[in-house]
């Protein structure tokens, strides 16, 4: 075993695996950017080494900087987690080159599988399964093609993964069209164009086989469910697949060592497959779909019902030691579920959000693999993912049943986050039922994704906190007057402004007056009681957020009352970045007249293009940013002065 | 040690008290919440129709949330000017703003447009002596349209008169004594001088004026025609004359300036007591605890008992002048000394409490009087041996020391005993009043028969005879007078005292004015010469 080991990693991975290696004696180091200089992992490794930057490109894959800070740290190993440098075989040998040791598969293997087509021809010849497709290198017939294989296709990178340079098909029509928009999209994600086409599936399922090699022979632990996936994004995961049957699992395994071994696979791998799932299982419609020359992301719901440390196998197998379990010792203990929980902003199209972790209440009873802390940052650097929540049970209905009550449980304040989505998803009939396909989510969006609107006792709680008295540190005397009492307005705003009158009736004890309502609220033990009754409902406000836990995520707003400025109009005239982002284009000078909702600028933000427009006509006064600018939130970037009229 | 109590909560003796008290509790509390209404319905909605707050909506979200209130006057001007002034048109009390105890003055402007009548006046002034001797910062919510015409005469001229409020914010601000306005409104005339006279002030846009004339005087005396907004409106105040500081969007943005200003006063001095026990006995019990009348004598230490920490009393002198209870205890953390009444006071209990004065005045510790005394014992014995003598002791010890001193009246205030035990006119830091409370210069029927004895002295001299039957009509009008003028409500109207107490609150209350009082420094105590 080693004796020290460098996480190439950030986030709630780097932390998973400092875990286990905390476990078995081993010493970590950790590396980060300098954004991250005080993240979770680098808190909790022994060791740390700054890479600089904040970009990806500007830390975590400079492969150079973070092999150097092996070598200086007298790390013998490097466990590059997911993501970043996991699948980068070039990567690997120069690990391999500097004497250290890759804790993962070979530059070989990763390479054989990383190259969709190849790994498709190679699959076949290993007898695995494959989805009727063209992966030929020649990409100048791919319509033809297409026909051949009969439409609906799917059009991937060949280099791809995570969804990115993947286009449906189901028009021969619109071939060209999507085929130009995945080569672009794939050339700007991987720098590489070339793409393949497939069969698509209908009523598919992702059932995905994890398998384990030593380089030799390879043991499975099993398959995941994934099917619950967002624009192929995977949302929650399973493991043991609902409705499987021991003859496809058994076909599936053996399928999916076949895959590891003919690679000479040595670490964690995952062999994904599609199922067509418009039967039922059938043993013989799964596909072959890629190899993930990595640990998974979804990898917790595989120790959860296998009882394996992962990162242990991993560990023991880079330092040499054979395959820690033969096939006939590992079995499935019970049902686990995974939910990733992200700083999204949902109703607005899970567009991915920023923010400070105000608050964070992770519930008990569920592993929680997160990377942050209260008061941690969601940068736009990177993911913004806040935890991966995984529960385990005796069967998939209690199983499920503690994923809906944890996701309820888990209470985040100071950023949107999916959770309220995610425990919607949970509650699922169709998924409750285990009837799972990757187009359920798509179907039941609306539903999925409506927000609860509060009720008057939620909104009462929020008038609480709203004035700062949620937290019981009001006086002694709180509420004590000589004869009346004094009715104190709370102003907050689900979406919309609202007042309430609250009158502190002693220390913890409130009567709140809202127009439609009124309640008696009383904090006792922590707890809430609403017009007498006890409540699971929990309270957090600060800063002028809030958000009143109870069932769902409540979030509400509280102004700041000294927010407003007598002397000042509307507009003050400036044009500012609603949020940090890169200036990419600059479209106006000084003096130039502009009407309104015409483009001043773009902002590049959370990994999208933001236009910033000019709210009514007049001229353009002064331009404070130029075109690859870093800006903060609220930085002016143009100052107009309004039209004479 | 700790008191026990000899009174069985529930009782049929309890229950009957209870009752009595809840009577008399009830007649407070109504005469408080018609007070709390203002200038009634239709002044309320139009208040409220022009977009402004209602004085008690402004003092309550100029408080930190759930700040308690301690209310000065709340029945003041009760019964007076034909009932035109409830609460006096104005609301005072001390409560927190950013953690720091404040005096809030705020104007009524349904009650008469917030003019000044003379109990107004007295209540404003009153607030500003409590602000001055406790050191409170003062906020005045301004929305007055200054004196009121047809009670100028009583209003204006005299010493503690409308002036005195101005001479008191000068001299406030001298020590230091943060004053702060916030224009909600009017502020005509002498009322200028209210945030003209302020560190800081804050006028609302649209809404609050400052003018010495409005535009009909200005009109009258040179011709010019103006309108309010351009006279003296917030935006002229801010930017052309500099009279006020801060310009507000409306009341709630004024407010939370204000409330920004309190929080830039510098270091908030620490609140004193923040952890204690509460009583073993429950301070509720107080109302079955107290006699329904004044005649039957109780052992105070039973009132002791439900105010003071764990109910542990530290009796000073406890076998000697047993009359007057005196000793050392703490209310919520704060140490105190108490003189409390248990009967008439001899020449010993007098001597015993003068002693036990300036124990607690050579120690800083703040002194609570509970009040319940029919007066100095009278007769031929008692003035022989000088009781006149040991009551001037005991008087020049409670009017010199310079400890805070807070008197609750929790039943009789007759005659000198009313000295003796801090009195309105020793200058106590807070009075406060029990509903079962009377305050008079003797009792009622005393009164009358020593009226009835020099009238009957004179008809006999002049050799007339005057019935038992006539004598009794010759008594009943005085006997009616006194108990109509020793009523807690017929003294507070008059803020005889600072206002009257559920006896259930009374521990509250006595730690939040020792709070207060607490928030000025103590100084050295110099007592006259004792009559030894």
């Amino acid at each position: 075993m080693f004796t020290k080991v460098l996480i190439a990693n950030r986030g709630e991975i780097a932390c998973r695996i400092i875990d286990t290696c905390r476990r078995l004696g081993v010493r970590t180091v950790a590396v980060h950017s300098d954004v991250d200089a005080r993240a979770r992992h680098v808190q909790m490794a022994d060791e740390a080494v700054s890479l600089g930057g904040a970009t990806p490109a500007e830390s975590y894959l400079r492969g150079g900087a973070i092999i150097a800070a092996a070598k200086v740290t007298g790390a013998q190993g490097i466990h590059p987690g997911y993501g970043f440098l996991s699948e980068n075989p070039d990567f690997v040998e120069e690990v391999e080159r500097a004497g250290l040791a890759f804790i993962g598969p070979s530059a070989h293997a990763i390479r054989a599988m990383g190259l969709k087509d190849a790994a498709k021809a190679l699959m076949v010849e290993a007898g695995v399964p494959v989805v009727p497709g063209y992966h030929g290198e020649g990409q100048d017939n791919l319509a033809a093609e297409a026909d051949k294989i009969g439409y609906p296709v799917l059009i991937k990178a060949v280099a791809g993964g995570g969804g990115k340079g993947m286009r449906r098909v189901d028009d021969p029509a619109q071939f060209a069209q999507e085929l130009e928009a995945a080569q672009t999209e794939a050339q700007k994600a991987f720098g590489n164009d070339v793409v393949l086409i497939e069969k698509y599936v209908a009523t598919p399922r992702h059932i995905e086989v994890q398998v384990f090699g030593d380089g030799t022979k390879a043991v499975h632990l099993f398959e995941r469910d994934c099917s619950l996936q967002r624009r192929h994004q995977k949302v929650i995961e399973e493991a043991p697949a609902p409705g499987m049957t021991p003859e496809m699992r058994e076909a599936m395994g053996q399928a999916a060592v076949r895959a590891a071994e003919a690679v000479g696979y040595a670490g964690a791998g995952t062999v994904e497959f599609i199922v067509d799932a418009s039967d039922g299982l059938q043993a013989d419609r799964f596909y072959f779909m890629e190899m993930n020359t990595r640990l998974q992301v979804e990898h917790p719901v595989t120790e959860a019902i296998t009882g394996v440390d992962l990162v242990e196998w991993q560990l023991r197998v880079a330092s040499g030691e054979g395959l820690p379990a033969a096939q006939e010792d590992l079995s499935i203990n019970g049902h686990s579920f995974e939910a990733r929980i992200y700083a999204e902003d949902v109703p607005a199209g899970f567009l991915p959000a920023t923010g400070t972790l105000q608050h964070l209440r992770f519930a008990d009873g569920a592993r929680i693999d997160t990377g942050v802390r209260e008061g941690d940052e969601i940068s736009p650097h990177y993911d913004p993912m806040i935890a991966k929540l995984t529960v385990h049970g005796s069967d998939r209905d209690t199983a499920l049943a503690q994923l809906t009550r944890a996701l309820k449980d888990t209470h985040i304040g100071g950023t949107v986050t999916n959770i309220g989505f995610l425990a919607a998803l949970s509650e699922h009939q169709g998924f409750a039922a285990g009837d799972v396909d990757t187009g359920l989510i798509a179907r039941d969006l609306d539903s999925l994704v409506k927000q609860a609107a509060p009720y008057s006792k939620t909104r009462a709680l929020a008038a609480v906190a709203a004035l700062g008295l949620h937290n019981n540190t009001a006086s002694d005397f709180a509420g004590v007057s000589l004869w009346g009492g004094v009715e104190q307005t709370a102003h907050f705003a689900f979406g919309d402004a609202e007042a309430a009158r609250v009158e502190t009736l002693s220390r913890g004890r409130f009567k709140v007056t809202l127009p439609d309502a009124a309640h008696e609220l009383a904090c006792l033990q922590g707890a809430w009681n609403v017009d007498g009754t006890k409540t699971d409902a929990k309270v957090w406000c600060a800063g002028g957020q809030g958000a009143v836990f109870w069932g769902n995520t409540y979030a509400f707003t509280v102004p700041d009352p000294l927010a407003r400025d007598a002397d000042q109009g509307a507009g003050d005239g400036f044009t500012r970045a609603p949020m940090p982002g890169l200036v990419r284009v600059v479209d106006v000078v000084a003096g130039a007249s502009v009407q309104a909702g015409d483009r001043l600028l773009v902002l590049e933000a959370m990994k999208m293009e933001h236009a910033l427009r000019a709210e009514a006509d007049g001229v353009v006064a002064e331009v404070m940013a130029s075109a690859g600018d870093q800006v903060a939130a609220g930085a002016a970037l143009v100052r107009m002065d309004a039209a004479d009229d | 040690m700790k008191l026990t109590s000899n009174i069985a909560a529930g009782s049929e003796a309890f229950r009957a008290n209870e009752a009595a008290n809840l009577d008399a509790l009830r007649v407070v509390q109504d005469a408080a919440k018609a007070a709390a209404l203002g200038g009634g319905e239709g002044s309320r909605e139009r208040h409220v129709g022009r977009g402004k707050m209602l004085p008690r909506d402004r003092v309550a979200n100029l408080l930190d949330p759930g700040s308690p209130f301690l209310e000065v006057g709340a029945t003041a001007a009760h019964g007076l000017y034909g009932g035109a002034a409830p609460c006096a048109g104005v609301i005072a009390g001390i409560g927190l703003v950013q953690g720091r105890q404040v005096m809030v003055v705020c104007n009524d402007a349904t009650v008469k447009g917030g003019t000044y009548y003379p109990m107004t006046v007295k209540k404003h002034l009153r607030a500003q002596e409590i602000a001055e001797e406790n050191h409170l910062p003062c906020v005045y919510l301004v929305d007055s349209g200054g004196a009121n015409l047809p009670n100028q005469d009583e209003v204006f001229p005299d010493r503690d008169h409308f002036g005195r409020i101005f001479y008191n914010q000068a001299r406030m601000s001298a020590k230091g004594i943060a004053q702060i306005a916030v224009v909600m409104g009017s502020c005509t005339a002498g009322g200028a001088y209210v945030p003209a006279m302020s560190d800081v002030t804050i006028i609302v846009k649209e809404q609050g004026t400052i003018f010495l004339a409005g535009p009909p005087l200005v009109k009258a005396a040179t011709g010019e025609v103006v309108t309010s907004e351009d006279l003296g409106g917030g935006d002229v105040h801010t930017r052309l004359s500099g009279v006020a500081d801060y310009l507000a969007e409306d009341d709630t943005h004024a407010l939370a300036l204000a409330r920004q200003a309190v929080g830039n006063l510098g270091a908030s001095p620490q609140l004193a007591g923040t952890s204690y026990d509460a009583p073993l006995y429950d301070p509720a019990e107080l109302l079955g605890v107290v006699p329904a009348s004044l005649t039957t004598p109780y052992d105070i230490r039973e009132v002791i008992a439900r105010v003071v920490d764990g109910s542990r009393f530290d009796e000073f002198k406890k076998r000697f002048g047993e009359t007057l209870v005196t000793g050392f205890a703490q209310i919520c953390g704060m140490q105190v000394g108490i003189v409390a009444n248990n009967g008439v006071l001899f020449s010993e209990a007098a001597q015993k409490g003068a002693h036990f004065v300036e124990l607690c005045s050579q120690r800083n510790i703040p002194l609570v009087f509970l009040q319940n005394i029919t007066g100095f014992m009278v007769g031929r014995q008692y003035e022989n041996e000088g009781i006149a003598r040991h009551g001037a002791k005991m008087v020049t010890a409670v009017a010199t020391t310079s400890v805070p001193k807070i008197t609750m009246v929790v039943g009789g205030s007759f005659g000198a005993g009313n000295y003796g035990m801090s009195g309105r006119a020793y200058q106590p830091r807070f009075m406060w009043s029990w509903p079962n409370s009377r305050i008079s210069v003797m009792g009622g029927p005393q009164a009358a028969g020593v009226l009835a004895t020099v009238k009957r002295d004179g008809i006999e001299r002049k050799g007339g005879t005057w019935s038992v039957e006539e004598e009794a009509a010759f008594k009943q009008p005085t006997i009616d007078m006194f108990e109509e003028q020793s009523h807690p409500l017929y003294a507070s109207a008059r803020l005889w005292d600072d206002g009257i107490v559920d006896p259930r609150k009374a521990r509250d209350v006595l730690a939040l004015s020792l709070r207060a009082a607490l928030n000025a420094p103590i100084e050295e105590t110099r007592f006259g010469v004792f009559r030894m």
